[in-house]
């Protein structure tokens, strides 16, 4: 006869809102968990979009995202040219607003040219851009549709595609446009002493810049050898597409991932307290039925079975709710929430391990009364 | 079957119990000395603090003693220390438990409450609900068998207690005020219960009570004071003090 469940069904109510409460908790640890994996994911996104096998950036910096910058657009040809690069192309990194359904959207702008690498995969509807002006594909979280018009600087563009979960690290929503719209964007949206100056002549560097060239690489060839060979090269830097993931993950997302998880630790810890508070509460209420069982004869491992199977119970019942709370809503998150089947099983684990430890203190509670606190009133 | 053939099933020679030191020392068993024969049915009465709980305590192996030595069944259980590591297991094949306020287990029904302790004991749980079943009809309460002990009037729960207490056919039940809680009809009908049980398994009951409505429905009835034990001059005159 199963104890922990007999008493559980006796007070169900009870019970399942205590495990609702819990649930709750525990959707807020899988919603952080979501949100950094959401996190590197949308920051990986962007950065794999493109099918990049080496990026070429500006020397002394770690661009095109975490840090700005700029390199002469004709980069591209003189990579191009390089033995086992089979495709290089340009593009351009900004962040927008635009007005839109009477609101604001910030938005990602990405210039690429159209039929060389750096143009989206994937579209879930609508097509690639064929013209060389005003066109652009947009990502779904901007709820643009096909046949749109958005107004980027001073011109008009109309959606021909789109696809989804193009997002930058801090969650812009992508829209792709041509290079040159993207290079006009650009000037047009510089301070005006900048763009003053640009148009007098009087800059260094024009209009025909480009935060970086990306190439594939013939798959005989190595893309690090690639990347050593430009970084021979004076005021350019080159790194391989794993590299560029890795710098990405690391100093961009990193302080991110670090704060999720000290603030993860911090509610893991708020739950034991709560689990073991919950146990500890619902063993001293039974106390009288435990020094019952004790003095009818009933086993050590009788009594520590009904509390840490409750606390299991408990502990589990309350993961499935969270689970099932935060799959119902993470798609209305302003943040991609992305869960792994593993994360589900490791907190799983993590959350089971809580409950035996957090029942330790009614467990003890129980092991300490006297079985002659059952006799008399 | 005269007194005299019957076996004793509880022997307690010079028992002695205090609680606290010094100033605060409570001697609440001094040299209590009792042979209980299977088949009796004995109460222990006294005024408060008198040192009736602490008795039935140390016969039900709960409160170990501070001296003395005490026989269950024909088994040492304590001489000068326990003699059994497994007290837990001694009482619940040998010894039943009757309280004052039924003690039965909320969550569970009628029937498993009573089936839990043939559980516990290693029956299967078929076997354990057939007994308790047969218990409860016995104890003409089957038809409350489904019944959760919230929905038991005080008699039915202490029927249901009893047949609880009976389950394992232990030789010894010890009951703390079993009819405190019910109506002198009633408290009448459970102790003729436990005569017939005493008689039918050859066991023997130890009640505290205060209920003077029961009084004869005892075979010997032992008074204590100030931790010292007095019988009543019974058939046997079995207890020192």
């Amino acid at each position: 006869m199963n104890l922990a469940y007999r008493d559980v069904r006796h007070n169900l109510f009870r019970f399942l809102l205590t495990c609702f409460g819990l649930s709750l908790l525990m959707a807020v640890v899988l919603s952080m968990i979501g949100i950094y994996n959401g996190l590197v994911v949308d920051a990986l996104t962007i950065a794999r979009a493109p099918g990049a096998d080496v990026w070429v950036v500006e020397e002394g910096t770690r661009g095109p995202f975490a840090e700005a910058s700029r390199i002469p657009a004709d980069t591209r040809e003189s990579v191009a040219r390089l033995h086992g690069v089979t495709a290089a192309g340009s593009v351009t990194y900004q962040t927008a607003e635009a007005d839109f359904a009477g609101g604001k959207l910030r938005l990602y702008v990405v210039g690429h040219e159209p039929g060389r690498p750096g143009a989206p995969k994937d579209l879930v509807a609508g097509r690639p851009i064929a013209r060389s002006h005003y066109e652009l594909v947009a990502d779904t979280r901007t709820k643009l549709e096909l046949g749109d018009r958005l107004r980027l600087g001073r011109n008009s563009f109309q959606v021909v595609g789109l696809v989804r979960n193009h997002v930058n690290s801090g969650g812009d929503p992508a829209v792709y446009i041509t290079l040159s719209d993207a290079q006009t964007l650009q000037f047009e949206l510089a301070p005006p002493a900048a763009r003053l100056r640009i148009a007098r002549g009087g800059s260094v560097e024009g209009t025909d810049t480009v935060n970086a060239v990306i190439a594939r690489v013939d798959p005989n060839i190595s893309a690090d050898a690639v990347a050593d060979t430009v970084r021979r090269w004076k005021h350019l830097a080159a790194m391989s597409q794993a590299g560029q993931e890795n710098l990405l993950t690391r100093s961009v997302v990193d302080r991110a991932r670090r704060q999720i998880g000290l603030f993860m630790a911090i509610l893991l810890t708020v739950s034991a307290v709560v689990i073991a508070l919950i146990i500890y509460t619902m063993t001293m209420e039974k106390l009288k039925q435990i020094a019952t069982l004790k003095l009818i004869g009933a086993p050590d491992r009788t009594i520590v079975g009904l509390i840490v199977q409750q606390a299991l119970a408990l502990g589990g019942i309350g993961w499935a709710f969270g689970l099932g709370v935060v799959m119902l809503v993470k798609d209305y998150f302003p943040r991609r929430v992305v869960l792994e089947p593993e994360n589900a099983l490791v907190l799983a684990g993590i959350i089971a391990a809580v409950c035996i430890l957090a029942s330790g203190l009614g467990v003890r509670a129980a092991l300490k009364i006297d079985p002659a606190t059952a006799l008399g009133g | 079957m005269s007194t005299r053939d019957r076996k004793v099933l509880i022997e307690i020679d010079g028992v002695s119990k205090h609680f606290g030191e010094g100033d605060t020392r409570v001697d609440a068993l001094r040299q209590v000395s009792l042979d209980i024969r299977s088949g009796e049915v004995v109460a222990l009465l006294g005024p408060s603090g008198s040192g009736k709980t602490t008795l039935l305590n140390v016969i039900g192996c709960i409160v170990e003693p501070a001296a003395g030595r005490l026989t269950i069944d024909g088994e040492d259980v304590y001489n000068g220390r326990w003699l059994r590591g497994d007290l837990r297991r001694l009482r619940l094949d040998k010894i039943g438990f009757i309280f004052q306020f039924h003690n039965l287990l909320p969550f569970l029904d009628t029937t498993d409450n009573v089936a839990l302790v043939l559980e516990l004991a290693g029956k299967t749980r078929r076997q354990a609900r057939e007994r308790a079943v047969e218990l409860l009809e016995y104890l003409e309460i089957g038809h409350r068998r489904d019944a959760m002990p919230a929905q038991l009037s005080g008699g039915e729960a202490q029927r249901v207690a009893i047949a609880r207490a009976l389950a394992n056919n232990p030789r010894i039940i010890l009951a703390d005020e079993p009819t405190a809680a019910l109506d002198s009809k009633r408290a009448g009908i459970v102790m003729d219960l436990l005569r017939k049980l005493a008689a039918e398994q050859d066991a023997c009951i130890i009640a505290v009570t205060h209920d003077e409505k029961i009084f004869d429905r005892f075979d010997h009835i032992f008074h204590l004071r100030d931790g010292r034990l007095n019988g009543n001059g019974g058939e046997d005159g079995a207890a020192t003090g």
